[in-house]
């Protein structure tokens, strides 16, 4: 539950009424990033559906086969290898275009076992 | 295609082709400052460069139609939920200096899970597209090309497909964006993890292309109760969307910071905003500002909200502002309408030309007193809130406490925070780790990613990525069979290519009209009355959307909104043409051969003579400078008298200048001038011609005179009109 508290902004600022206003600028924004940097380290390790459809949106896939292939690589547990991993290792694998290999994988052309296996030593 | 100033822009025209376009430049343009820059008669300080075609403010009409446009980039916000009438309200606002054009979302697009095709009709705003990006990146790409002026346009990067929407923005040049992970949560009930991760990966691709990114902190202050005390909270907004883009790979240049003054008058605005405005710039030196008017207080009236605008330009003027964002006017009383926008515009423009130079004149106390006191305190308020999201284990937590948007002054609390739980929200649970091995072969992604070592950029692993290689860019044109563009064009045609006419607010032919009415009523009474009056008028679906007590008892002025069910046929109007003037030598060459005199006067009780000199003047144009003689009589002459002058000095013309028309006045002179000079039988041997605020041709020629003349007329108008009567140029058309 938020709290509710009064004012207690002169007793709460003892140890910033000596700070010069450089010390001061300085101090906000050292505490910005303290808490900006969780923040960033969060983003840098995880992924999301709509990040690996910009990721196919970017490799030449339209909005409708973007989703397609996301859900597809959802459904193989597989986002934490990032889409356009997937389709990539696939068309490497069977030597043919990404764009048609992707399409085939959001037409479920594919098993999640399928999918699976492109990770299972397989490739790399 | 080439946009001609007196033809329509053809949206047919734009969406042919629609599939091949592509952006002629990415990133944000800034307009350039012109130092000490001489327009017409004056020389200003802060202004940018010149439109190539633009209208003017009303009052330019004095100063040789100058139109100084200052030089913060001037947004204007539009989205009536049909992206082709948009357009034309863009080329509006354009040639009165706006360029930066942003595009509300229509209702529901943050919760989206992916992006939208075609071009359905949105509400309250539009539905964001590939198609309807493209067409209005289009069309601005003509229009600033017309107006002689690069146009950004902008919209939002924001919701649970905010990383897909960046692509996109960044496929086809979109130029800036609202981008902040903390709106999502705050706002949108987004999940907070979910927000922040995508976030990264969507500022990273805005960087890309250049793209500004606008933040979102200033909607604390129109969500918060008391919106004035949320100040130290709005640094700390600002701060953490700041930094997070910094660390995401956005250049400082390219992160501005919007800021709306929490407060607005009649609170007293400037001093409670001022310090707040000195203190947030003392802070983020570093970054870019816009600036808004506070939204929160906008009520009904339009001429409040003009005031508060005003105040707003005023704090831009003393502080800074990169960009100018305008609010039309009329927001607290309907979805904006077109010349809403257009008159916000305006008013940034007329007070930012009105205060040109004003910090050379005047200094503002910052290390002082009042400011320096206020805005340290509000600094230190901001750096004692950030302790405490630490304090309690970081920025997520402290959502989930209620940090945000309490209306308390901080580090009071008034527990109306709003709460968000770490896993609520809309797509919670819905991001997972990068594996080891997590990888995406595509050019500006944020964040890890294991790409071979031996590339020069990461696309290559695949033959290249759209934003090296548009051609690989996949465009969906329509999905829905119905709801589209070409449906809506086929239904309007006869009014965008026939002769029908209708009033609009915002979509072509909407029938929408507005009518002011004083009441002598209570404001209860008033508005049910002018309900009634509306229906007594026909007008469909009425609706008072301003009312005002002038007094409780003697009177209410209502403002009453309804739709008329015709239209016109604008092939049948019967419109009279304009005489243009004849060329100086002309003129001059009949009056020399054929000596003109004429006696002038303004008539009745009435003191005015300033339009009546601007005729006769040669200092001003007037028809003395063809030699015309002329006997001026000065103000408040009977029109005996002036008969009188005329008979006496054999007049070719007698001129009368007729300002006053309360009871009518005006008409009755004109009339008894005529009355008079058939009376003393010299009718055949003068020309009569009055001319006034109130007078037009119509009224003097039903009056008895030979001519009438209104407002923004010169003298070469009534000498061209004396030379062509006398050599006998309209006996001809006869």
């Amino acid at each position: 539950m938020p709290i509710k508290r009064e004012d207690d902004f002169e007793e709460r600022r003892d140890h910033l009424k000596d700070l010069s206003d450089e010390e001061l600028k300085e101090k906000f924004w050292n505490l910005t990033e303290k808490i900006v940097d969780p923040l960033i380290d969060l983003s840098k390790t995880h992924t999301s559906a709509s990040i690996e459809r910009s990721v196919l949106l970017r490799m030449g896939f339209n909005s409708i086969d973007a989703k397609a292939i996301v859900n597809q690589v959802i459904n193989a547990d597989l986002l934490g290898k990032g889409a356009g991993h997937v389709v990539y290792k696939l068309a490497q694998k069977e030597d043919r275009p990404i764009k048609e290999v992707g399409l085939d994988i959001g037409d479920e052309k594919y098993t999640k076992e399928d999918l699976r296996s492109l990770f299972n030593g397989g490739g790399e | 295609m080439d946009l001609k100033p007196d033809q329509k822009i053809d949206i047919e025209e734009i969406l042919d082709g629609i599939e091949d376009y592509r952006p002629r430049r990415k990133g944000w343009t800034w307009r350039k400052k012109v130092e000490n820059q001489q327009i017409g008669p004056f020389e200003y300080k802060e202004m940018s460069e010149q439109l190539e075609n633009s209208v003017s403010l009303p009052a330019s009409r004095s100063f040789k139609n100058i139109d100084p446009q200052p030089e913060p980039v001037i947004t204007t916000e539009i989205a009536s939920g049909r992206f082709e009438d948009d357009i034309r309200r863009m080329r509006m606002a354009a040639w009165h200096g706006a360029d930066h054009i942003m595009v509300i979302r229509t209702a529901g697009q943050s919760h989206f899970d992916g992006l939208i095709e075609g071009t359905p009709e949105g509400v309250g705003g539009i539905p964001i597209t590939r198609k309807q990006i493209r067409a209005t990146r289009k069309a601005l790409d003509y229009i600033e090309d017309e107006v002689g002026r690069p146009i950004n346009f902008h919209s939002y990067v924001s919701g649970v497909a905010g990383s897909e929407i960046a692509v996109l923005f960044a496929e086809e040049g979109v130029n800036g964006a609202h981008q902040d992970p903390q709106y999502n949560v705050l706002y949108r009930d987004v999940n907070m993890y979910r927000s922040f991760v995508d976030a990264a990966v969507a500022k990273k691709i805005m960087s890309s292309t250049g793209m500004l990114q606008i933040d979102g902190a200033h909607n604390a202050n129109a969500t918060a109760r008391e919106a004035w005390k949320v100040m130290p909270e709005l640094f700390v907004q600002h701060a953490i969307n700041s930094m997070f883009s910094v660390k995401a790979g956005m250049p400082k240049d390219k992160i501005s910071l919007s800021t709306v003054p929490p407060v607005a008058s009649p609170a007293p605005d400037i001093r409670m905003n001022l310090p707040y405005s000195i203190a947030l710039r003392d802070l983020f030196d570093d970054f870019k500002f816009r600036a808004q008017q506070n939204t929160k207080y906008i009520e009904s009236s339009i001429r409040e909200a003009t005031v508060t605008h005003t105040l707003n330009l005023l704090l831009s003027e003393l502080t800074s502002a990169d960009l100018q964002s305008t609010i039309t006017p009329d927001e607290g009383r309907n979805v904006p309408w077109h010349h809403y926008n257009v008159q916000a515009v305006d008013t940034a423009k007329q007070a930012f030309a009105g205060m040109d130079g004003l910090k050379d004149l005047i200094e503002l106390k910052k290390d002082e007193g009042f400011l320096k006191e206020q805005s340290r305190e509000l600094k230190e308020r901001a750096v004692l809130f950030m302790e405490e999201i630490l304090e309690v284990g970081g920025y997520f937590k402290a959502v989930s406490e209620g940090f945000f948007v309490d209306s308390g002054k901080y580090p009071e609390r008034n527990g109306d925070g709003i709460v968000r739980e770490r896993d609520g929200g809309v797509a919670a649970d819905s991001i997972v780790p990068r594996d080891d091995d997590y990888m995406a072969p595509v050019c500006d992604h944020f964040g890890e990613n294991n790409l071979p070592d031996d590339l020069d950029k990461p696309c290559d692993l695949i033959g290249g990525c759209t934003l090296h290689h548009p051609e690989k860019i996949d465009f969906i044109d329509e999905l829905d069979p119905e709801d589209n563009v070409e449906k809506r064009l086929e239904k309007n045609e006869e009014y965008r290519k026939g002769s029908k006419l209708k009033p609009e607010v915002q979509w072509l032919g909407d029938g929408w009209v507005n009518v002011t009415m004083f009441l002598p009523e209570s404001k209860k009474v008033a508005e049910f009355a002018a309900l009634e009056i509306a229906k007594k008028m026909n007008l469909q679906s009425p609706e008072v959307i301003h009312k005002e007590v002038m007094q409780p008892a003697e009177g209410t002025v209502c403002e009453v909104k309804g739709r008329v069910d015709f239209s016109i046929d604008v092939d049948e109007l019967e419109i009279p043409e304009e005489e243009e003037a004849l060329p100086f030598d002309e003129i001059r060459g009949f009056v020399d051969d054929n000596p003109i005199n004429v006696v002038a006067a303004t008539v009745g009780k009435d003191e005015h003579s300033v339009g009546m000199r601007e005729i006769i003047d040669i200092k001003h144009g007037g028809i003395e400078k063809y030699g015309i003689d002329v006997t001026y009589l000065g103000t408040s002459v009977p029109i005996s008298k002036v008969v009188d002058a005329a008979i006496e000095t054999n007049a070719d013309a007698i001129l009368i200048s007729t300002i006053i028309s309360h009871n009518e006045i005006h008409r009755t002179n004109m009339k008894k001038l005529n009355d008079l000079c058939v009376e003393k039988g010299i009718r055949d041997k003068v020309i009569l011609i009055a001319g006034g605020t109130q007078v037009n041709n119509e009224m003097a020629v039903k009056a008895g005179l030979d001519a009438g003349y209104g407002r923004g007329t010169h003298g070469d108008d009534v000498a061209t009109f004396l030379v062509k009567t006398l050599r006998g140029d309209y006996d001809e058309e006869e």
